[in-house]
């Protein structure tokens, strides 16, 4: 019975260290999803020309909400506009920061220190700044490239048309994003052994050789990372687009998802199917991480 | 959708702005985030028992509204009114949806006509009808109808009219030999006979994103994209006139008379100062906006009636115009209504309304005021007196219940219709189902027109 007793003791302290952690969890993530996923299952029902006080209720729309969503052509291309977006910057992102920090990596570079912060830099400039000095680049009567070009007898082209406006904005995101992830990979790239380096030096292997044979494996679940991080947030993309949004007929309200989200909820005032599109867009970025990173764990951590 | 200031170009000026504070401040930014503190409506003193003093929060984007505020904060110690300013109708629309939405909207507002029936609708409007019913006979019957939506009640006191007018380069006309059009026939005339002798300029710009603008040459035509009849809402906007309106602007695209580059870009601010455009469609609150726009233009620009379908009418379309309403969760309605009625008929009031705010008053006995052109056109003097003939002409309006959602549709559609010089029938259309789909899915009885 003593026994018994000196054993219940210890084991409700656990739970009083966790309890404000837990509150917290549920007041800012279980509550709000919880309340979008309530909103996404509601609807209004007007009745008659809908001008009379209480003509407007808040009635039950099961899953109406999300049928009309994915039958909404705006969404469906948007979803589709923001998969092209993140096939072009991730790859082309990460692509440019691994070159970066391998070339920083190698023993022969002058200006290191230099180069290194140079390339971080447009990381530390907020988006909307980043988006506004490169939309007024783009437009032609405002930018100072026409007249550049024009001394070698070349035209700019317009860089706001339906095909080239997606490279347009990829363009600044891979412009402000190269930097963060070249440092990870960098930091990364530091804490490889350089025992390995003169072991493969003593076998002969080139530069090159060493770059891709010993350092891109070695930081291989740096690379994971920063590819799952940069899915996400191009997934996200909005600050962007929705900056550039005035400079251009190209880009329209519901260009990207998270735009067209917004657009819902904030100009057409309803927010019951912009919490159905949010819902949506989180399942499809909860499943697509997911995956990815079951994928990479089998390939890049087994056997560790 | 737009008014005195207009959302576009309230972006723009932001954005340009916002570059600028970026300039200076690029060296020590730190990649924080750069937004602006945007504080929600703070309620007002919970005072209610009358002597005692009132605060009243009011919304608006007029230019220097708080100095016309001021005269009558000076009047009335015991209700003071507190200015909020936002940066435009649309931004301002969608703050107010929410805040009305979370309770805690503020007493008053200044609402455009085209979303008066959105926020009726939610029932984030009071009917002060009791309060300033009487002031019927001070505005014009259109401008009226549109704050009372043909009902009893009434939903906000009418602030400006916005007849819609053309601007053009007087000097440029003279120079490329054309003549002030006072058709569409001779406006596609003059555009193409522009095109031929100056192919980089342009007799204005079709903009996509300005949904409010095409929707009054709609108007001007004939075209009512919603009326209501016992319960049932008619929506009628890809109708025969309509479709008149959108295949003559895609026909003056197509020919290359006329740009397709959205308003207020910084682009457009440019093509507008330097001479690329030299005719602007327009609105009679345009004074307010070219200061800004086209600073080098002062006294080359000119005002002339809109173009009309036949020749020999006398027929304007709308383009924004506001009222000021006073909202449902208010605690001080009255005290709101009686401020509202002050600060659009009192002749103090409609005056510094003109000269501080740049705006043309709808109060029927505010012309007094307006003797004077507005500054950048000096060389009208009759600015005022043509404004009141377009105002007298201004064709009948009535908004449906989700504007809203017919211009969202409308940039969207219309956005990539103008950048592809396509068809504007089936952005037409597009827009029409999008409207009449929005008002089935939340239970109004539609026939489509």
């Amino acid at each position: 019975m003593k026994h018994a007793q000196r054993r219940t003791a210890p084991r409700l302290a656990p739970y009083a260290f966790v309890t404000p952690a837990i509150i917290l969890y549920a007041l800012v993530l279980l509550i709000p999803i919880g309340y979008t996923i309530y909103l996404s299952l509601e609807k209004t029902q007007v009745s008659g020309l809908g001008l009379g006080a209480g003509a407007r209720r808040q009635v039950f729309a099961g899953l109406g909400n999300y049928s009309s969503a994915i039958t909404d052509q705006a969404f469906d291309s948007s979803l589709l506009r923001v998969a092209i977006y993140s096939l072009i910057l991730v790859p082309v992102m990460l692509g440019l920061a691994l070159l970066f920090a391998l070339l920083l990596d190698a023993r022969r570079v002058r200006f290191q220190r230099f180069s290194r912060l140079s390339i971080f830099l447009p990381y530390a400039v907020p988006t909307v700044i980043a988006t506004l000095l490169w939309g007024f680049l783009y437009l032609p009567t405002v930018s100072p490239f026409p007249t550049i070009l024009a001394k070698f007898g070349l035209s700019m082209p317009n860089l706001f048309t339906t095909n080239l406006a997606l490279l347009s904005v990829a363009n600044v995101g891979v412009w402000g994003g190269t930097g963060f992830n070249m440092i990870v990979m960098y930091t990364a790239l530091r804490a490889v052994p350089s025992e390995l380096y003169e072991a493969a030096r003593i076998d002969g292997a080139s530069q090159a050789q060493i770059a891709l044979r010993i350092k891109i494996p070695m930081i291989a679940p740096a690379l994971v990372l920063t590819g799952v991080f940069s899915l996400i947030t191009t997934l996200q993309v909005f600050n962007e687009p929705e900056t550039l949004l005035p400079l251009t007929n190209t880009i329209s309200q519901g260009w990207m998802p998270l735009m067209r989200v917004y657009n819902l909820a904030f100009d057409e005032n309803n927010s019951y199917e912009a919490a159905a599109l949010a819902v949506i867009i989180a399942a499809v970025m909860f499943a697509g991480s997911f995956f990815l990173l079951r994928v990479s764990n089998k390939r890049v951590f087994q056997g560790r | 959708m737009k008014l005195v200031n207009p959302r576009r170009r309230m972006r723009a000026t932001a954005i340009a702005g916002v570059a600028l504070a970026a300039l200076v401040a690029a060296g020590c930014s730190s990649g924080g985030s750069s937004s602006t503190a945007a504080s929600g409506g703070s309620s007002s003193s919970s005072s209610t028992a009358s002597g005692q003093k009132v605060t009243l929060t009011f919304w608006t984007w007029v230019p220097n509204m708080n100095k016309v505020v001021a005269i009558w904060n000076k009047a009335h110690p015991d209700i003071q009114v507190q200015v909020q300013t936002q940066a435009g109708g649309d931004q301002e629309l969608t703050k107010l949806l929410t805040a009305a939405k979370a309770g805690n909207p503020p007493d008053l507002a200044q609402v455009e006509y085209q979303v008066l029936p959105t926020l009726v609708t939610n029932n984030y409007l009071a009917n002060i009808a009791q309060y300033d019913g009487g002031l019927k006979s001070d505005f014009p019957a259109g401008n009226w109808n549109q704050v009372t939506l043909g009902t009893g009640n009434l939903y906000g006191v009418p602030q400006d009219a916005a007849p819609m007018a053309l601007f053009y380069r007087a000097d440029l006309f003279k120079k490329y030999g054309l003549t002030v059009p006072t058709t569409w026939a001779q406006f596609a005339a003059d555009a193409t006979k522009l095109h031929s002798e100056a192919p980089s300029v342009f007799l204005g710009s079709f903009s996509a994103v300005d949904p409010g603008e095409f929707a009054g040459l709609t108007q001007q035509a004939g075209a009512q994209w919603w009326s209501a009849s016992g319960s049932t809402w008619t929506v009628g906007i890809n109708d025969a006139t309509s479709q008149k309106v959108a295949s003559y602007w895609q026909g003056l695209l197509a020919s290359g008379g006329v740009d397709n580059q959205p308003q207020w870009t910084p682009a457009w601010n440019k093509g507008m100062n330097d001479g690329k455009y030299i005719a602007w469609v327009s609105d009679v609150w345009a004074p307010s906006d070219f200061p800004t726009t086209a600073p080098a233009g002062a006294g080359k620009w000119q005002m002339t009636e809109l173009p009309q379908w036949t020749a020999g009418q006398n027929v304007a379309g709308n383009w924004g115009g506001s009222s000021t309403g006073v909202m449902a969760a208010s605690k001080h309605q009255q005290a709101a209504a009686q401020f509202a009625a002050w600060l659009n008929t009192d002749p103090t009031a409609t005056a510094a309304l003109v000269s501080d705010g740049g705006i043309y008053p709808a109060d029927t006995a505010a012309e007094a005021a307006l003797s004077a052109p507005p500054s950048y056109f000096s060389n009208q003097p009759n600015f005022w007196t043509l404004a009141k003939q377009y105002a007298a002409a201004a064709a009948n309006v009535t908004w449906g219940p989700d504007v809203n959602v017919a211009y969202t549709e409308f940039q969207t559609a219309f956005g990539s219709a103008a950048a592809s010089k396509g068809s504007f029938l089936s952005p037409l259309t597009a827009v029409q189902s999008a409207v009449v789909s929005d008002m089935k899915k939340s239970g109004f009885t539609v026939a489509a027109g």
